[in-house]
C-alpha cells in the first residue's frame, strides 16, 4: 500500500517534521512493514529565479546558448545574480524560472545526477534553468518551465514565486509516499485511512476518523434507491456472496470536467493511473477509505441489479476486455438478473463501463463475502484492487460513508447532481464478541500488562470493552474481522503496547535424549566420505524423463515409482528424483564443465520410492483434529522417501604430482568407501557382481546387508550413459539406501577380548576358475579354517600361463591365533588344511605348490 | 682381541722396551687423531692394534719374560693398550657422531614442498550450518526432529490453520503435486514438522526441525527452489512470548556472536497469534553505521518468522490450548551461512561446485 504522506495527514496529526522515513519506521513498529519511501527524486537547493539577462551567444557548433544572470534572491549565499548558460529559448528576462544550483540533484533514466558550477561555452555555469521534464513533473522538454505559464490561473502559487523561494515545496517537488507492506490479515490497512489510524497507535498522534462526519452526511436508504435484490442460492462454505449493498446516483456530470490536479497527484503517487473523473473518483475513495465502489454508466443499465451466482456456462467480457467463462461460484452483478454487468468484488463488465459520453452514474459501495471473491480472482486469475481488499476483509460498515464522499467528490468536479435514490440492502453479521481473561495477555506475552493497559489498548483500537473484574467481553470494530479469539486480541495489547518491550527469558525444557541414532549415523556417514576426499553436494529434486533415460533406466517403472509436480519451474524437469544419482549428474557435469578435472562428489538427501500406487490425501477443515482414520490416510498418502547417499567419481582419487604419477579413481575405490562407512558404521556388507543399469555390466556390484537386505548398488558408469550424459570416461559412483544402513548400524558392539598368544601365518595359493568370485574363496576359506582363523588376506591375484587358461591364482595369507596357548605348526598346518579343503570342495580351488 | 702367543719370537722381545712403547703410543694416538673418516680411523686402528703392531708383538713377549718381569711388563703393556684402546673408541665415537649429524643434515627435506596426494574432501558449509544450529538447540535440552519433503497438503497448510481460501496460502509459492486435488504439496515451510511433532510427542515438547524446504523460485542470486529452513517448536505450560525472544537471542548470539540481538516486529501467519518477524542486529555495523551495505543502515536484518502457536494448531494436533502454550519460529539457513560467511550468491550454494565446499573447513 502507498500512502502519500499528504493524504496521511488529512487524517492523522503527523507532526510537521516527521520525513517519509519517520513514518515509516513508526509504522514498523507496529506490524507495517516498510518497503520504500517514493519521492520524486529531485533534491534541492532549487529554487524559484528570475532571468535579469539573457544574451544569445552563436558557437561555431552551429548553436545558439544563452548566457543569463538570474536573480536567486539569497539562495545562492551572495545575494549576487546566478551566471547560467541555458541552450533553450522560450522565456525572456523578467521570467519566473525554476532554477537547480550546484549540489542539487535531478532525476535522469541514468540516475541521480548532481548538478555542479562547470564551465561550458566559454563561462562558468553555476546551476541549471529547469524544464519540466528535469524536473520529473511533465514530458515537455522543449522548453524551460516558466512559472508564469504554469500559474496563469493560480495567482496565489504565483504569488508565492519569488527569486530564492524553495521550489521543491512550490512544485510538490518534496511530497514523499511512504509504502508498506500489509498483512493479509489487516485488510483495513489497504487505505489511507486505517494506515493514519495505525500511525496514531506507533505515534501516539491524534487520529480523525473520516468515516464519521461522512456517515453521519450520509442520507439512509429512500424507497427511490435503485432496486436492488440480492439472491444468492449457492453460498459457499455457508457464507452469503454479499451481506450488503448500497448504491447512490449521481446525474448531470460534466463529461468535459477533468480530475483535478491534487486528486491525479495522490492516484499516481498511490500507483493508480487516472482515467476520467468518475472512475478517479470511485479509485480515490478505495484507497482513502478502503471500500471499492464501482461506477456503473446509468443509461446503460435496465430495471434492477440483482446479485446472483453464475450459471453453468455464462460469459462475461471484464474491463481488461477479456471474455470470460463463468463458474457457478462466481458471484455476479446482474441486470434485471440476466445480463451479467460484472465480477462481483473483482472486476466490472465492458458493457456497462464509464464513458466520455456519461453524464448519469450509478455508484455502487458492496459488501463481498472474502472466499467468494479470493476465490474468483483465482480462478480468473484476476487479482484487482477491489479483489485484493475484499479478499482481506473491508469494513462492512463503510459503504455509506464512501459513497457520500464519491458523491461529493462528483458533484464538486463534475458539477453533478446527487439523485434523492438511495439504495442499501443487506445487513452484515456484527462482530462477534470475544471474551478474555484480563490476565490472559500477561500469561501468553510475558509482560505484566495492566488491566487499565489492556483495555485502554483495545479501545484506542476501536473495540467496545466492557466486563468484570478478570474477565472482558470485547467486541471489535467493523473494520476488524481479523479479530476473532483471545489471542487476537493478545497480540493487539501486545504490539501497540510494545513487542520491544518483551523480556529476553530462555525457556527451561525438561531435557532430552541428543541427536538420534539416524542424526548420529548421518554425520559419521557424511565426515567419513569427506575425510576420504569426496565433497558434499546438494540440489534441487527435479528430474527429467530424458534423464532418466540417458541413464538406462526403465523410464515407465521409474516414474511409477515416484510424483509429478503439477508446477513445475521447468516443464522438462517435472518429475521428483526417484534416485540421487539422477541429479548428482549435474553436479559432476558443472564441475568438469568448469574446469576441473578430478572430482569426487557425494550427496545425502531423500529420493521418491512409492511402493504402490500414489494415493490422494484427504483435506479437512483447518483447526480441526481429523478423526484417527482420516490422520491416517493423510499419513499413508505422503509417499516413502528413504533418505539416500550417492557418490560419483571421475578423474584421479590419489593425485599426480611432484611425488608422482595419480591414480585414476575406479570401482575399487568405491568399493573401498562402502568399506570405510560399513566399518565406521560396524556394519557387516555384502558385495556380489551385478548387472543394472546405469552400470558397466561387468562393473557392477550389488552392496547387500549380510542378511540380504540390499543396499544399492555402485559400479562404473555404462559406457552409453557416460556418452549419453557427456560424462568423462570411466566415471565411477554409487548409490546406497542410509536408511537401511542406519537401521543395520543400531546396534552395540559386544567387545571380544583379545588373544595375546601368538599369531601364526600360513599363505597359500589356490588356483580357480576365473569366474570364481574371489568374495567366495574367501568365504570357504574362513568357513574351513574355523574359530581359530583370525585373518584373511588376499595378496596377489595372478592370471598366466602357469595356472591355466580361463583360470586365475588367488594367493592368501591366513593367520590363526588361538586365546588360549600357542598353536604348533602342526595345529597351523591342519588348519590350513582344512581351510584350503573347504575351498577345493565349494569351488575346486587347487592348491599350487 | 689377540689369540694365544703362538709365533713366540725372542729375537723381538725389545718391543718391550719402555721407550720403544711410549713411542708405539704416540704414533697409535697421532695415528687416531690423524684420521679424518670411519674407513681411515678403521685403517689406523688395524695398524696399531691389529695382530700384527707393535703393541700387540709387545703383549706377545710379556710370556717370555721371566715371570719376575712379566707383571712389570705387564702392567705397563696393559696401561699402554689401555691408552691406545680409548684413544681409537674415542675418536671413532667422534668420526661417528660427525657422520650422524651429515646424514641428518643430508636427510633433510623441503618441508614447503605441495602436499596433495589425497586432498581433504568437504561437507557443505550449509549442512555443517544445520549441524551447529541442531547441536545448539540439543545443548539447550531440546531434541531435532525431520519430516518428509513432499508433505500432505494438511500438515503443510490446514494444520497450520492456513485457511484453503485465505490469501495466506497464496502467499507460498507453493510446488503442488500432481494431480494438484491430490493433496500433496512440496513442502514450503519446516513448520509441517510441528503439527507431526504434536500428533506424535504430545506435549511438553522443545523441537527443532531442520530441513529443505521448496518454493516455485527461479534461482537467481537471491533465491532457490529448494533451500533449508530451520523450526522451532516449544509447547509446554506456562510458555510465552518473553520465552520465545529468549531463545531467539542466544540462537542469535550463539551465530552470530555475542551482542547480536534479535528484534521482533509484529506480523501475520497463519499458525501463530501473536506473530512476529524476526529481525537480527546487523553484525557487520551492529546497528552503528548508517551507510552499511549488510542492513542498508537500519541496523536490523530480516531473518525469519515467530509467535506463539495459534490454537487452532494446538487444536488441530490434539492439544488442549487452555492448558498449554507454546512458540514457534522458522528461519533460512542458507541465509543465516551468507550472514556468517558472506558468501553473496546463493547460486554457489546449489549448484554443486566443490570450490564453494573446499572455502570453508569442517565447521562454519
Amino acid at each position: 500500500m502507498r500512502v502519500p504522506v499528504d493524504w496521511l495527514r488529512e487524517y492523522v496529526e503527523v507532526p510537521s517534521e516527521a520525513t517519509g522515513q519517520d513514518i515509516a519506521a513508526a509504522l514498523v513498529s507496529v506490524g507495517l512493514e516498510e518497503e520504500a519511501v517514493h519521492t520524486g527524486g529531485v533534491r534541492g537547493p532549487l529554487v524559484v529565479g528570475r532571468v535579469l539577462t539573457m544574451e544569445p551567444e552563436a558557437h561555431k557548433n552551429g548553436k545558439t546558448v544563452n548566457w543569463c544572470s538570474v536573480d536567486v534572491g539569497a539562495a545562492n549565499g551572495t545575494g549576487e545574480p546566478q551566471g547560467i548558460v541555458c541552450g533553450a529559448h522560450n522565456f525572456a528576462p523578467g521570467d519566473h524560472v525554476v532554477v537547480v544550483l550546484p549540489g542539487g540533484v535531478l532525476p535522469t533514466p541514468d540516475g541521480p545526477l548532481e548538478v555542479s558550477a562547470r564551465r561550458t561555452y566559454g563561462h562558468v555555469s553555476a546551476g541549471m534553468i529547469c524544464s519540466e521534464r528535469e524536473l520529473g513533473l511533465g514530458e515537455d522538454h522543449d522548453g524551460i518551465l516558466v512559472l508564469e505559464r504554469r500559474y496563469a490561473e493560480d495567482p496565489d502559487a504565483l504569488a508565492r514565486c519569488v527569486p530564492g523561494a524553495d521550489a521543491l515545496a512550490l512544485l510538490g517537488l518534496d511530497r514523499e509516499t511512504v509504502e508498506v507492506n500489509v498483512t493479509p490479515d489487516r485488510g483495513y490497512c489497504f487505505s489511507v485511512r486505517g494506515v493514519a489510524r495505525e500511525y496514531a497507535h506507533a505515534s501516539g498522534a491524534t487520529f480523525t476518523d473520516p468515516v464519521q462526519a461522512l456517515a453521519a452526511a450520509a442520507p439512509g436508504p429512500t424507497a427511490s434507491g435503485y432496486p436492488v435484490r440480492v439472491a444468492d442460492d449457492a453460498p459457499v462454505r455457508g457464507r452469503a456472496g454479499c451481506d450488503r449493498f448500497g448504491a447512490r446516483v449521481v446525474r448531470g456530470l460534466d463529461v468535459a470536467a477533468p480530475t483535478p490536479q491534487w486528486m491525479r497527484t495522490r492516484l499516481t503517487e498511490a500507483g493508480m493511473r487516472p482515467i476520467s473523473l468518475a472512475v478517479d473518483v470511485t479509485n480515490y475513495v478505495m484507497l482513502g477509505l478502503g471500500q471499492p465502489l464501482h461506477a456503473y454508466d446509468l443509461a446503460t443499465l435496465g430495471s434492477e441489479i440483482v446479485v446472483r451466482r453464475a450459471r453453468p456456462g455464462e460469459r462475461l467480457r471484464t474491463l481488461d476486455d477479456v471474455e470470460r467463462t463463468l463458474d457457478p461460484q462466481d458471484l455476479l452483478i446482474t441486470d434485471g438478473g440476466e445480463t451479467p454487468l460484472g465480477l462481483a468484488g473483482v472486476m466490472g463488465g465492458a458493457s456497462t463501463e464509464v464513458s466520455g459520453a456519461t453524464t448519469d452514474v450509478l455508484l455502487e459501495a458492496a459488501h463481498f463475502d472474502p472466499v467468494t471473491i479470493a476465490r474468483s480472482a483465482r480462478r480468473h486469475r484476476l487479482p484487482s484492487e477491489a479483489s485484493r481488499r475484499f479478499e482481506r476483509g473491508v469494513d462492512p460498515a463503510l459503504g455509506p460513508a464512501a459513497l457520500q464522499l464519491a458523491v461529493e467528490l462528483l458533484v464538486r468536479y463534475g458539477g453533478g447532481e446527487a439523485g434523492e435514490e438511495v439504495t442499501d440492502v443487506g445487513s452484515p453479521q456484527p462482530p462477534a464478541p470475544v471474551a478474555m481473561d484480563v490476565d490472559f495477555p500477561s500469561r501468553l506475552v510475558g509482560v505484566d500488562y495492566a488491566r487499565g493497559t489492556v483495555v485502554s489498548v483495545l479501545e484506542a483500537i476501536g473495540c467496545a470493552v466492557d466486563g468484570h473484574a478478570d474477565r472482558l467481553t470485547v467486541t471489535p470494530p467493523s473494520w476488524r474481522p481479523d479479530l476473532r479469539t483471545a489471542e487476537d486480541l493478545v497480540e493487539e495489547v501486545a504490539r501497540i503496547h510494545g513487542y520491544a518491550r518483551i523480556p529476553s527469558v530462555l525457556p527451561t525444557p525438561p531435557g532430552g535424549s541428543g541427536l538420534s541414532h539416524a542424526q548420529r549415523v548421518r554425520r559419521t556417514v557424511a565426515d567419513v566420505l569427506a575425510a576420504r576426499g569426496l565433497f558434499e553436494v546438494w540440489g534441487a529434486p527435479f528430474v527429467g524423463e530424458d534423464r532418466l533415460a540417458a541413464l538406462g533406466l526403465d523410464v515407465a517403472a521409474e516414474t511409477a515409482r515416484t510424483v509429478r509436480v503439477a508446477n513445475p519451474l521447468s516443464d522438462e524437469q517435472p518429475w521428483m528424483r526417484p534416485s540421487l544419482l539422477a541429479t548428482l549428474v549435474d553436479a559432476l557435469r558443472r564441475n568438469v564443465s568448469r574446469g576441473a578435472k578430478d572430482v569426487a562428489l557425494f550427496e545425502v538427501g531423500l529420493v521418491t520410492a512409492l511402493d504402490g500406487p500414489q494415493r490422494a490425501a484427504p483435506t479437512v477443515e483447518v483447526g480441526v483434529l481429523p478423526p484417527p482414520e482420516t490422520l491416517a490416510a493423510i499419513r499413508e498418502a505422503v509417499p516413502p522417501q528413504p533418505r539416500h547417499l550417492a557418490v560419483l567419481l571421475t578423474g584421479e582419487l590419489d593425485r599426480a604430482g611432484w611425488w608422482g604419477p595419480g591414480r585414476r579413481a575406479d570401482l575399487g575405490d568405491v568399493l573401498e568407501l562402502v568399506d570405510a562407512l560399513a566399518e565406521a558404521l560396524a556394519v557387516e556388507t555384502v558385495v556380489t557382481a551385478d548387472d543394472v543399469m546405469p552400470w558397466h555390466p561387468g562393473r557392477c556390484a550389488r552392496v547387500a546387508l549380510a542378511d540380504g537386505t540390499v543396499l544399492g548398488h555402485v559400479g562404473e558408469l555404462h559406457p552409453t550413459v557416460v556418452q549419453a550424459l557427456g560424462l568423462p570416461p570411466r566415471t565411477v559412483g554409487g548409490e546406497l539406501d542410509l536408511d537401511a544402513l542406519t537401521v543395520a548400524a543400531d546396534h552395540p558392539v559386544r567387545a571380544r577380548t583379545l588373544a595375546t598368544y601368538p599369531m601364526a601365518q600360513s599363505d597359500v595359493a589356490l588356483v580357480v576358475d576365473r569366474a570364481v568370485p574371489a568374495a567366495a574363496v574367501r568365504g570357504s576359506l574362513v568357513a574351513g579354517g574355523g574359530d581359530l582363523l583370525e585373518a584373511v588376506q588376499l595378496f596377489d591375484v595372478f592370471e598366466g600361463e602357469q595356472v591355466g587358461a580361463g583360470r586365475k591364482s588367488l594367493a592368501y595369507r591366513l593367520t590363526f591365533r588361538s586365546p588360549e596357548r600357542t598353536l604348533t605348526t602342526e595345529e597351523v598346518s591342519g588348519l590350513r588344511d582344512a581351510a584350503v579343503a573347504a575351498a577345493a570342495r565349494d569351488h575346486g580351488a587347487v592348491q599350487r605348490a | 682381541m689377540s689369540g694365544p702367543n703362538t709365533s713366540y719370537d725372542p729375537v723381538e722381545v725389545a718391543a718391550l722396551d719402555p721407550s720403544a712403547l711410549d713411542a708405539a703410543v704416540e704414533a697409535a694416538l697421532a695415528a687416531a687423531a690423524a684420521a679424518a673418516t670411519l674407513e681411515e680411523l678403521k685403517a689406523a686402528r688395524g695398524a696399531h692394534q691389529g695382530d700384527r703392531s707393535p703393541l700387540a708383538l709387545a703383549n706377545r713377549e710379556i710370556g717370555a719374560l721371566p715371570p719376575s718381569a712379566r707383571a712389570e711388563a705387564g702392567k705397563r703393556v696393559g696401561e699402554a693398550r689401555g691408552r691406545v684402546g680409548r684413544a681409537f673408541a674415542a675418536r671413532q665415537a667422534d668420526l661417528e657422531a660427525e657422520r650422524d649429524a651429515r646424514i641428518l643434515v643430508e636427510e633433510a627435506v623441503d618441508v614447503t614442498l605441495p602436499t596433495g596426494r589425497r586432498p581433504l574432501g568437504r561437507r557443505h558449509p550449509v549442512e555443517l550450518m544445520s549441524q551447529r544450529i541442531a547441536d545448539l538447540f540439543v545443548g539447550l535440552g531440546w531434541e531435532v526432529v525431520e519430516g518428509p519433503e513432499i508433505e500432505a497438503e494438511w500438515f503443510n497448510f490446514d494444520a497450520l490453520n492456513f485457511d484453503a481460501d485465505h490469501p495466506a496460502r497464496q502467499m507460498q509459492d507453493t510446488f503442488y503435486v500432481d494431480p494438484p486435488q491430490g493433496g500433496l504439496v512440496l513442502r514450503t515451510h519446516t513448520s509441517p514438522v510441528q503439527a507431526r511433532t504434536l500428533l506424535e510427542r504430545g506435549v511438553p515438547v522443545y523441537v527443532a526441525a531442520i530441513g529443505r524446504v521448496f518454493r516455485t523460485d527461479e534461482l537467481d542470486a537471491t533465491h532457490m527452489p529448494a533451500f533449508h529452513q530451520v523450526e522451532g517448536l516449544a509447547v509446554d505450560e506456562g510458555i510465552t512470548m518473553a520465552h520465545l525472544k529468549g531463545t531467539l537471542d542466544r540462537l542469535a548470539a550463539e551465530l552470530f556472536g555475542e551482542g547480536i540481538t534479535t528484534r521482533l516486529r509484529p506480523s501475520y501467519f497463519p499458525f501463530t497469534e501473536p506473530s512476529a518477524e524476526m529481525d537480527l542486529r546487523c553484525f557487520v555495523c551492529r546497528g552503528e553505521d548508517p551507510q552499511c551495505r549488510a542492513c542498508k543502515g537500519t541496523g536490523w536484518i530480516e531473518w525469519g518468522g515467530c509467535g506463539m502457536v495459534n490454537r487452532n494448531v494446538l487444536t488441530a494436533c490434539g492439544v488442549d490450548p487452555e492448558r498449554y502454550t507454546g512458540f514457534a519460529f522458522g528461519m533460512g539457513v542458507d541465509r543465516a551461512l551468507m550472514f556468517r560467511t558472506g558468501a553473496s550468491d546463493m547460486r554457489d550454494m546449489i549448484e554443486g561446485d566443490v570450490r564453494f565446499d573446499a572455502q570453508f573447513g569442517m565447521e562454519v
